[in-house]
């Protein structure tokens, strides 16, 4: 059982209007050293696999195919193994 | 002989039933609703796939009704030359189908944009638009939170020079300027067809102004045009 991370973020070259949002309101609270934000997402995936390689190939295939859009959006995958699994 | 519309349903479709209405009362032709766990389309015209939230809108607009199995159909139906038409979440959902290129982004104003905008025909010479005169500036209404139409720029070139963009956000007297864009969408665009023709994306809904009680009769064009094009081929 593996573990996968999944992040999908918004393209730099892509407006991110909530990340925008959200620097406005940092500038409010004095945080002006904050320069920028963009927001993206994260899904946690468990992959009942014996092969590390296989729930990499899995998660990466999972991203690209469904939770990120490559029209607007990058993704990375971060795998690790799983000791105690959570009930689904 | 009518002309038999496939109507698809989603879990969150919330304009199916208008759309249903307008091909059966407003045109009196064939409308059958098709859920998504449907397989096949059956004997078909044309495909409209609804506006609403399907799945909620959950991951990304259209995300989780791409993969539908009535999509599948739907995907061979549009490869073979079948006419599909998607309205706002259709629009997004066969843009994550890959049937049309591009995505659509949420409104550059972070709002959820329900009003009547104004939009130029700029193609007449699809099956969705042919009733249509050149220009002509439709009132319509809009109903979305993520509509800003984007893509690479070498899409967006591509699209003008295969005139495949069919709509443009504009003023009432048909100017397209950037305050007659609701959503910030690239180049003001509303709806886009495939390269074939054959497919039709768009924002606005034509289907809630087909009829003078509901303010405008504007979008009955599209619904014209369906018709037009199926006596020409008959």
């Amino acid at each position: 059982m593996f573990h996968a991370r999944i992040f999908v973020t918004r393209r730099p070259s892509i407006l991110e209007p909530e990340g925008r949002a959200i620097k406005q309101a940092l500038g409010t609270l004095d945080y002006d050293e904050v320069t920028t934000v963009r927001m993206g997402k994260l899904a946690d995936l468990e992959i009942d696999v014996a092969e590390r390689s296989e729930a990499e190939r899995i998660a990466e295939e999972v991203a690209e195919k469904l939770l990120a859009n490559p029209v607007m959006e990058d993704f990375s995958v971060e795998v690790s193994p799983v000791e105690t699994p959570t009930a689904a | 002989m009518a002309l038999r519309f496939g109507i698809l349903v989603f879990p969150g479709s919330n304009c199916d039933h208008d759309t249903e209405h307008v091909v059966a009362n407003v045109f009196s032709q064939e409308a059958r609703l098709i859920w998504h766990k449907e397989e096949a389309l059956g004997d078909v015209d044309v495909v409209i796939v609804p506006g609403g939230f399907s799945y909620g809108d959950y991951l990304r607009s259209g995300a989780i009704a791409q993969f539908s199995p009535i999509m599948q159909d739907v995907v061979r139906f549009a490869n073979d030359g079948g006419l599909v038409m998607g309205i706002c979440n259709g629009f997004q959902i066969l843009c994550e189908s890959g049937l049309l290129p591009g995505t659509l982004l949420r409104n550059d104003s972070l709002r959820f944009a329900c009003r009547w905008t104004h939009i130029r025909t700029e193609q007449t010479s699809t099956p969705f638009t042919s009733a249509a005169t050149p220009g002509q500036v439709l009132r319509i209404p809009i109903a979305h939170g993520e509509g800003q139409y984007m893509a690479d720029e070498d899409t967006l070139d591509a699209l003008e020079a295969n005139n495949q963009v069919v709509f443009r956000y504009c003023t009432a007297d048909g100017e397209v300027t950037p305050a007659a864009n609701p959503n910030g969408s690239a180049r003001n665009i509303a709806g886009i067809r495939n390269a074939a023709g054959n497919v039709l994306g768009m924002m606005p809904h034509p289907e809630r102004c087909a009829e003078a009680a509901l303010g405008s009769e504007d979008g009955a064009v599209i619904f014209e045009s369906l018709l037009k094009g199926t006596e020409v081929a008959a």
